[in-house]
């Protein structure tokens, strides 16, 4: 996956293993991509994927970055952490499959519909997941292209 | 509906926003869990009901665009929340009713259930 | 009202039927458990986005009518076991939680 135009903007933000704090990135991010011009519908599926992405950093790992980069077709979110790792991704891509502690769930969290609401409101989704190490995802949203576009497909083929 | 009307019938007290109680919320939705609203949540505008505080609500209804927050089962977000919100203009209002009465009301004052975004591989029937 | 009044009034789909007869008291909207612990009462419909094992069990100790799962969200078929075993309702709904709570609201407003 070639990027096709350079990059407009490029932040990276460290995330915690913190409860407190989580979600300051996405909104922080949100208010980028609002300043940047970026289309509303663009944000809000960017403002929803790097909000699921910074949950599970903060809830499940050991803490991590996630890199926002803004091009003029695509807005991309790189997510990564320091561990523990995934071992079945397929699972944790079904909807309602949750490892989430009692504690996260009476906080609001933890229903088992990040990974899957994440991959449905990116246009590319690539996760990679090793146990001991960490997880990196690449989430992918094409700009100028309306949500049912969706799939793999790029803006105009 | 008036946020400002939503706050009458419910009898809630406004902790943020006291100038924005005339914009109108297009839509309700009602969870505890921020996922499902991160998930099912379509437009912007909507009510959110919830009985949960933590600071992340503010967050998610701002990433959401959310037109206002109403806290039920007499529940209060921190101080520092109430000022993030304020600060980002969520108006948010707290009342004692619980979640089914605050839903219930609204409903049958003719406030409508926020339009739903089907997941790609939804766990069972769908629309 | 008999939950199997409510069950067909609200067009609620039955996963596990446990006690049909049982009157519904009220309506009990929350997805936190230990709030569902704190304020549920015996003989409310229970309606919540969370699926699971552990509802089955805050069901079965509330005493509550029955539990509706709603947006069309089923727990899993454990989950239905344990339901079935301890007796308690199971009830699907594609709708959201605010439309299930408006309209059982509607029903049991006197």
């Amino acid at each position: 996956m070639a990027p096709a135009t350079k990059a407009l903007y490029k932040q990276v933000f460290p995330v915690k293993s913190d409860l407190e704090s989580a979600g300051k990135v996405s909104t922080e991010v949100r208010r980028i991509l609002r300043s940047l011009g970026v289309e509303p519908e663009v944000v809000r599926r960017a403002g929803i994927v790097c909000f699921e992405g910074e949950m599970n950093i903060a809830l499940y790992t050991k803490g991590g970055r996630i890199i926002l980069i803004v091009r003029d077709d695509r807005v991309e979110l790189l997510f990564s952490d320091r561990g523990p790792g995934i071992a079945d991704i397929d699972l944790v891509k079904q909807p309602g499959y949750s490892t989430a502690p009692d504690w996260a769930r009476e906080l609001g969290f933890g229903a088992g519909m990040g990974i899957p609401n994440m991959e449905a409101n990116s246009d590319r989704f690539v996760m990679y997941s090793r146990v001991g190490v960490g997880t990196v995802i690449r989430a992918t949203i094409f700009r100028r292209c309306h949500e049912t576009c969706g799939g793999n497909r790029a803006p105009g083929t | 509906m008036k946020i400002r009307e939503v706050a009458r019938l419910m009898g809630a007290e406004v902790l943020c926003g006291e100038e924005s109680l005339d914009l109108e919320v297009t839509r309700a939705f009602a969870a505890d869990l921020m996922s499902d609203v991160l998930a099912m949540v379509q437009e912007e505008g909507v009510l959110l009901i919830t009985g949960t505080v933590v600071p992340q609500v503010v967050r998610v209804a701002e990433v959401m665009s959310m037109g206002a927050i109403l806290f039920v089962r007499g529940k209060r977000p921190s101080a520092a929340t109430v000022n993030y919100a304020a600060e980002v203009g969520i108006p948010l209002l707290a009342t004692d009713k619980i979640m089914f009465e605050a839903c219930g009301i609204l409903y049958s004052r003719g406030l409508l259930p926020a339009k739903r975004k089907a997941l790609p591989r939804e766990n069972g029937p769908r629309d | 009202m008999k939950l199997a009044e409510v069950i067909e009034r609200l067009g609620l789909e039955v996963l596990v039927p446990g006690d049909l007869e049982r009157r519904v008291r009220w309506g009990f909207c929350s997805d936190l458990l230990s709030d569902v612990l704190a304020h549920a009462q015996e003989g409310d419909l229970w309606i919540t986005h969370q699926r699971h094992l552990n509802v089955v069990a805050v069901a079965k100790l509330k005493g509550v009518a029955g539990v509706v799962c709603v947006r069309g969200l089923h727990p899993s078929q454990e989950v239905l076991a344990k339901a079935r075993k301890e007796g308690v309702t199971v009830l699907a709904s594609a709708e959201d939680a605010f439309e299930v709570a408006g309209k059982l609201y509607g029903l049991l407003s006197p």
